[in-house]
């Protein structure tokens, strides 16, 4: 017998249609995962399962867990089914967990609302689970605050809350995409573990295809609030009818071709370079201490190369991204842009800085909402001393935009008129207007949906090809990084473990920090490649 | 938690050290010499002299700032300039009717706008919130004065329910001194607890919108569980805050009440002090008012920390 049957769902929110007509199962013990890019309803589905939808949302269909159908329940018996019979994990650690309670009070709690035990009682189960997720009672008692708490040990804390009283189904909403590679690939084997020990029903929702292909027993494929295709993992793999699956797995694994790099010739040099942050004082007359965020980093960037960062969070990647723009002066070593410092005296040296330019992550966050595009392009501008005014501005501006995928006109728009491709591909534009010597990406494909994604990799290659870019490309995500740069820096706790040609690299790792940061990373199988 | 709440300490010490130097500089060069204003224009210099000299304004403003400084730790304000009484005993008889009206104002105040702005985040956008964001506007429009008058109108000359001014002395016992200082604190507590109101909704609905709020949910929680074990406590910190602003405020602000009810407070005090440049009155008052505004910080930084564990661990 299925233990959760959707038949039919189709969801609207006034007049938007968020699902139609989503039909999925699953039975107890089973593996399902959910994908699709944003937008395309598997967190509706899942908070539909769940009734937790947006207040206006209209829903018609059957949700069916056990023969009872989840919609046509009261509010009052929902909540006896929520964290009792279905159990949630999140996103987002970080903020998933109420930050003034403690760990402790907020996993017993799942027990303790539903009546299920007494105080004693549900405080030994509470141990009790934090241990099978892995937070051991020496380590981590139960009197401890979620801001002591690591991005993956919280998440550790929501999954021990979800399955506190063993649910017959656990759904999780991309409960991965937050972390670290290795992390991630932990909480994986956790929740892959907790389903062969309760014989749970898990409904994995995550729009990486290569997260779940090892560990799902069912694939289920959306698109704009409808399912396209769902099959058994390997058949589906296999097939690929629908021609958005087969997108889609294309473009988790895309590859670019970049023009060979011209002979080596020194573009940017980072020496010795130290970066101290002084630590909260704990002691009146003692010295507080500092933390050393990066720690002798030496390296060079050639002209007309595309140089790779990686490693994980926290460890230093951001610092060094800072301090190579002059943003933060060092407290050791030096960074030479073509034989100048960028950090000159006590302040950044200008002369340099405006041979560089940078693209962050966050597509929604870096721009200024009620500046238009020609403005937000032209920022870097401030930093020449005669920029270029009237028609050669225009012309500027026209160029940048057409050279990155855009038209022209688009510069009298908004910027809450463009997605999040075209948003990071202004970024781009904005980066390039002044024909910068070296761009820093900083995690500037990240945030962006596999097709997407796809996409700017190829404007990247493009770019490449017309202007000779040199570029630092920091990334946590090995398989872009791989693509887009000849070599490649692999960093642990402030420090170059190891750098050489990232073919070579990604080949045969030496150090053994590179190899577990390659073992952990999810790979596509190799079956639809054909 | 120790170290936390000594450092708060530390920082409570600087800062009334820095505010006494402050109050007593700024007074001293204000326009205005007291023996001078005391005499009327037509005195003789030497009789001024005279004046300031048996006043102690002859002496240089150091020594008189350690001498008032001094006194003022072992409780010896002064002698007042135009009543010739000690200031301490003055202030001290004011400061039985002020600091009972701003804390029963405040505890007025804290009672209506917790639940009001709980309520209306409950029901954010129905008719329930509607009501109770109207009623705050008109609460944080009409000035509290007003509301004094028609209380006045309404509970003392129609209904004969309370007084319609003065104060009955605490020594005809406690419940006398409370009836008489209801309608004030009444008065006072109405626009405060609009505003606090206001900033208890929005915080609550900050809260209301995080990822852990979902969280509780999906564990079975209901939406009224759900917001009061886990948005209250979270919203508490803005709304502690401004419980801190309004204590200060209630303590010296109150003159206009204190009018409108004939109550013998400290904001009539002061302002009796400052026409009559009774300047030794109003340095002692306000020095009173600093420590008061600086103490109740020192307790809302601690009331931080029992509500938020980071606060605790960031030493």
């Amino acid at each position: 017998m299925t233990l959760l049957e959707i038949t039919d769902l189709t969801l609207s929110i006034g007049a938007l249609k968020i699902l139609d007509r989503v039909s999925l199962s699953i039975a107890p013990g089973e593996i399902v995962a959910v994908t699709g890019e944003s937008g395309s309803g598997k967190s509706m589905t899942a908070l539909a399962a769940m009734r937790l939808l947006p207040e206006r949302a209209k829903v018609a269909g059957h949700v069916m867990l056990e023969g009872r159908d989840l919609l046509a329940q009261s509010e009052a018996a929902m909540c006896a089914v929520r964290g009792r019979e279905i159990g949630m994990v999140f996103q987002e650690p970080m903020t998933a967990l109420n930050p003034v309670r403690t760990i402790g009070d907020q996993v017993m709690e799942t027990i303790l609302i539903h009546g299920a035990m007494d105080r004693d009682a549900a405080r030994a189960r509470a141990r009790e689970v934090l241990e099978r997720v892995g937070l051991p009672e020496d380590r981590f008692p139960l009197s401890r605050f979620p801001h002591e708490l690591s991005g993956g040990q919280r998440q550790r804390v929501v999954i021990a809350m979800a399955i506190a009283l063993r649910p017959k189904l656990l759904i999780a909403d991309e409960p991965t995409t937050a972390l670290d590679v290795t992390t991630q690939a932990q909480i994986l084997d956790l929740l892959k573990g907790l389903v062969q020990d309760y014989g749970m029903g898990l409904m994995m929702i995550t729009h990486d295809l290569a997260v779940v292909s090892d560990m799902a027993d069912r694939i289920v494929v959306m698109r704009r609030g409808e399912v396209v295709e769902q099959g058994a993992t390997r058949q589906l793999f296999a097939r690929m009818h629908h021609p958005y699956t087969r997108m889609l797995f294309e473009a988790s694994g895309h590859r670019v071709t970049l023009p060979a790099p011209p002979p080596p010739a020194p573009l940017l040099e980072v020496r010795g370079a130290v970066r101290d942050y002084r630590l909260p004082r704990r002691h009146l007359m003692r010295d507080p201490g500092v933390h050393r965020a990066v720690n002798a980093v030496s390296f060079t960037l050639n002209r007309g190369e595309r140089l790779g960062l990686v490693g994980e969070s926290g460890c230093g990647k951001s610092t060094l991204t800072r301090a190579i723009l002059g943003l933060e002066p060092l407290q050791g070593g030096e960074i030479l842009l073509d034989g100048q410092p960028v950090w000159s005296g006590h302040r950044p040296n200008l002369a340099v800085r405006r041979r560089m330019q940078v693209v962050f992550q966050d597509p929604f966050g870096s721009f200024n909402p009620r500046h238009r595009v020609e403005r937000l392009v032209t920022e870097p501008f401030h930093l020449l001393d005669s920029p270029p005014r009237g028609a050669a501005r225009r012309e500027a501006v026209a160029e940048a935009l057409t050279a990155v995928g855009l038209q022209p006109g688009d510069a009298g728009k908004y910027i809450h008129e463009f997605s999040g491709g075209q948003r990071q591909r202004i970024a781009i534009a904005r980066a390039l207007i002044i024909r910068p010597e070296l761009i820093l990406f900083d995690e500037a494909v990240s945030a962006l949906d596999v097709s997407v994604r796809a996409q700017i990799l190829d404007l990247l290659a493009e770019l490449c090809a017309a202007y000779q870019l040199s570029y630092l490309f920091i990334s946590h995500d090995l398989s872009v990084v791989r693509t887009v740069t000849d070599r490649v820096l692999v960093m642990k706790a402030g420090e170059i473990v190891e750098q050489g040609e990232t073919a070579r690299v990604f080949a045969e790792p030496q150090h053994g920090y590179t190899r577990a940061l390659l073992a952990a990373a999810p790979t596509l199988p190799e079956v639809g490649a054909a | 938690m120790l170290r936390y709440s000594l450092k708060r300490l530390l920082s409570l010490i600087l800062s009334l050290a820095v505010a006494s130097l402050v109050i007593f500089f700024v007074i001293e060069v204000a326009p205005g010499d007291p023996a001078s204003f005391m005499l009327g224009i037509n005195a003789q210099p030497d009789t001024v002299a005279a004046l300031r000299a048996e006043l102690g304004l002859d002496v240089p403003k150091a020594e008189r700032y350690l001498a008032w400084v001094g006194g003022m730790v072992t409780g010896d304000f002064g002698t007042s300039y135009t009543y010739r009484t000690p200031v301490a005993r003055m202030i001290a008889d004011r400061l039985w009717v002020s600091l009972p009206l701003a804390l029963y104002a405040l505890m007025l105040s804290t009672l209506i706008a917790c639940p009001a702005g709980i309520y209306a985040a409950a029901r954010r956008g129905r008719p329930g919130d509607a009501v109770v964001m109207g009623a705050t506007q008109l609460g944080v429009a009409v000035p509290n004065f007003w509301f004094a008058m028609m209380l006045v109108l309404v509970f003392a000359i129609n209904l004969r329910w309370f007084g319609a001014g003065g104060f009955a002395g605490w020594d005809k016992g406690l419940l006398t001194g409370l009836h008489s200082l209801t309608l004030p604190a009444i008065a006072l507590a109405l626009p405060q607890a609009a505003i606090l109101a206001r900033v208890m909704r929005s915080a609550l609905l900050d809260i209301l919108g995080e990822d852990f709020m979902r969280t509780a949910r999906a564990k079975g929680l209901s939406r009224r569980q759900a917001l009061w074990r886990h948005a209250v406590r979270n919203a508490l910190i803005p709304v502690l805050t401004i419980i801190g602003l309004q204590f200060s405020f209630l303590l010296a602000g109150a003159i206009i009440i204190e009018q409108v009810f004939y109550l013998p407070g400290l904001g009539r005090l002061v302002f009796q002090a400052i026409s009559a440049r009774d300047l030794i009155v109003v340095e002692s008052v306000v020095m009173l008012l600093v420590f008061a505004v600086i103490t109740v910080n020192f307790m809302v930084d601690l009331a931080y920390a029992l509500v938020d564990p980071r606060l605790r661990a960031r030493t």
